[in-house]
């Protein structure tokens, strides 16, 4: 099936003075994606998402967003775009419900108070909408950020950090509302986050930068699976004569011995169903069989590499 | 998007307490002086009417409304410049600081029309206090002390001028109050394109006005082919409209010099805030 790119970075770089804050950073994002964004600390994520908001201007490459060039028509993209840049920020002076009209109104769509009203409801605010923004919680912002974000029904949400301030139920219901959004309204949505369990659980595609630079680029599932798995097997006894058949059957794989009832090795995911059905055919008596592989052991590797 | 985004200007304007401690501030000063005024003011009139009772006999109710009115705008002129750069100097970098700019700026509006709608929210917030002061002086300064003819002090003596001829005097000094003070408002605009913090801005702007008027009040030929350049030296020239003959020529200059400065700042504004990078 071919893709349409909804959004093109190419050959992105910003300078700060002489600080370069983004040296060449690449990747497209297609329509319907959940696209993690992901990268270290001062790795170039923000000045990025910056760039692709037109908050900053960066020095070189190109940045086409519904194939339209972004500095060229930028009101036209961002009259479709929704996001948070690093944290929501509102008018704390002013009440939630007030806040939302603000940026309803140069929000480039017709939003009515209904609407409002049901976004509020679908953060969980309702009832909140005439309190003042100050006096809400971290977590109500980040809701709050959410709904101002989905006010003007965008195809495109950035998010930056969402789960930032978030209780256990609140990250949940976020991982839950980017599911729905991909599932339900086929919208694309960037999500960049430090919890990499959560972008493992809702992106089917991701971009991990460092330094600046584009690392790698694909689809999570693949990524994920073109690589090693550590792979941890528990039996039930004989921990050594399951890693002795292990090393008969796969010479190259290095087996390490844990336990008596317990042994780790790294191999290519498409044999683990063989080595498992050869394992059980010579009698041994398998309790548990677990790719240790997370992406936080990928995300580390591509960027300590 | 102009207009929108100049409606969510005003509701912030009226929902920030610190836009109110102008109109508060400037409602106690006025209090002040009209209880002053009315409490000891034929002694402050007697120092200035003494030096003329010797050759001139004052008749009639000197102390009235119209001086009082007059009196209160040489007063406050200087101290206005502040409440006005109080809120104008807030306008960009407050949000900078506040962190809604990056918010607003994912929206589809450019950013001179965000410049310009709060440019808009200035000039009205800064008619709105012009507006208070004239009411403050003129109106309840007429009712308290009544009505008569002007007299006013200025380097080429004393003038006097008729009741039925200074109203219209009043209209068009608040006028180029308004244009005085504006300039105030776009040299904060332009000092808040380059900051990202409130209190910035403001002090740049009180600074700039302190050092103008200090280069304007000095007597050094240096300083000479400047100070007609300077916006602080036509600050004051609502003052003319009290002349008789009215300058009108003088006044016409001062327009264009303060109107220049205006468009001056405005251009500075959005130059800079177009091209700025949003890091806050």
């Amino acid at each position: 099936m071919e893709h349409q790119a909804i959004i093109e970075v190419k050959g992105l770089q910003k300078y700060f003075g002489s600080f370069e804050a983004v040296k060449n950073v690449s990747f497209t994002v297609n329509k319907g994606d959940v696209f993690g964004f992901l990268g270290p600390n001062g790795a170039g994520k923000s000045t990025t998402m910056r760039c692709m908001l037109s908050l900053i201007k960066p020095n070189a490459g190109d940045i086409r967003i519904f194939g339209k060039n972004l500095f060229e028509e930028r009101n036209a993209i961002l009259a479709k775009v929704g996001s948070i840049v690093e944290k929501p920020d509102f008018y704390k002076y002013l009440s939630a419900l007030k806040n939302l009209e603000i940026f309803a109104r140069v929000s480039g769509a017709q939003v009515s108070q209904k609407e409002i009203y049901e976004t509020l409801d679908f953060v969980g605010l309702l009832g909140r909408e005439k309190d003042k923004v100050g006096g809400f919680s971290h977590g109500m912002r980040q809701r709050l950020g959410i709904a101002q974000t989905l006010l003007h029904q965008p195809e495109l949400i950035i998010l930056d950090e969402p789960t930032t301030g978030l209780d256990p139920q609140g990250i949940i219901e976020v991982r839950d509302l980017i599911l729905r959004l991909k599932n339900e309204q086929n919208k694309t949505v960037i999500l960049s986050s430090h919890q990499l369990a959560e972008i493992e659980l809702v992106a089917n595609r991701m971009v991990i930068i460092n330094k600046g630079q584009t690392i790698i680029e694909g689809s999570v599932a693949e990524l994920m699976n073109a690589q090693e798995t550590l792979l941890h097997i528990e039996l039930v006894q004989n921990s050594q004569g399951a890693a002795a058949l292990i090393q008969e059957i796969l010479p190259q794989v290095k087996v390490q011995v844990s336990s008596p009832k317990t042994l780790e090795l790294s191999i290519e995911k498409k044999h683990i169903s063989n080595l498992n059905n050869k394992l059980v055919q010579a009698g041994f008596e398998i309790v548990a069989l677990e790719p240790k592989r997370k992406l936080e052991d990928f995300f580390i590797q591509m960027t300590q590499a | 998007m102009l207009w929108k985004n100049t409606y969510n200007e005003f509701i912030k304007i009226l929902a920030k307490p610190r836009s109110y401690i102008g109109l508060a501030a400037l409602t106690l000063l006025i209090l002040i002086i009209l209880f002053a005024m009315k409490a000891d003011g034929r002694m402050y009139i007697s120092f200035v009417t003494a030096s003329f009772e010797q050759t001139l006999s004052f008749n009639g109710n000197i102390l009235n409304g119209n001086l009082i009115a007059f009196i209160i705008l040489q007063m406050l002129i200087v101290h206005i410049p502040l409440l006005v750069a109080l809120v104008t100097g807030d306008l960009l970098s407050g949000e900078a600081a506040m962190g809604t700019l990056r918010m607003l700026l994912t929206k589809p509006i450019s950013r001179s029309q965000v410049v310009f709608s709060k440019l808009i929210a200035a000039a009205v917030y800064t008619f709105i206090l012009v507006i208070w002061m004239g009411f403050l002086a003129l109106v309840v300064g007429r009712w308290v002390f009544g009505t008569g003819d002007l007299i006013v002090l200025n380097s080429d003596g004393l003038v006097i001028l008729n009741y039925e001829d200074i109203l219209w005097r009043y209209g068009l000094a608040f006028l180029v109050a308004y244009l005085a003070l504006m300039t105030i408002a776009t040299l904060s605009i332009a000092f808040s394109a380059f900051a990202d913090n409130s209190i910035g801005p403001i002090v740049s702007t009180m600074a700039v006005i302190i050092l103008f008027t200090i280069i304007g009040t000095l007597d050094v030929s240096v300083f000479d082919h400047v100070k007609p350049w300077l916006f602080t030296t036509h600050m004051a020239s609502w003052r003319s409209f009290f002349s008789d003959p009215v300058p009108w020529s003088a006044i016409w200059d001062s327009i264009c010099i303060l109107l220049a400065h205006n468009i001056l700042f405005v251009a500075v504004a959005v130059f800079k805030f177009k091209r700025k990078d949003i890091t806050s």
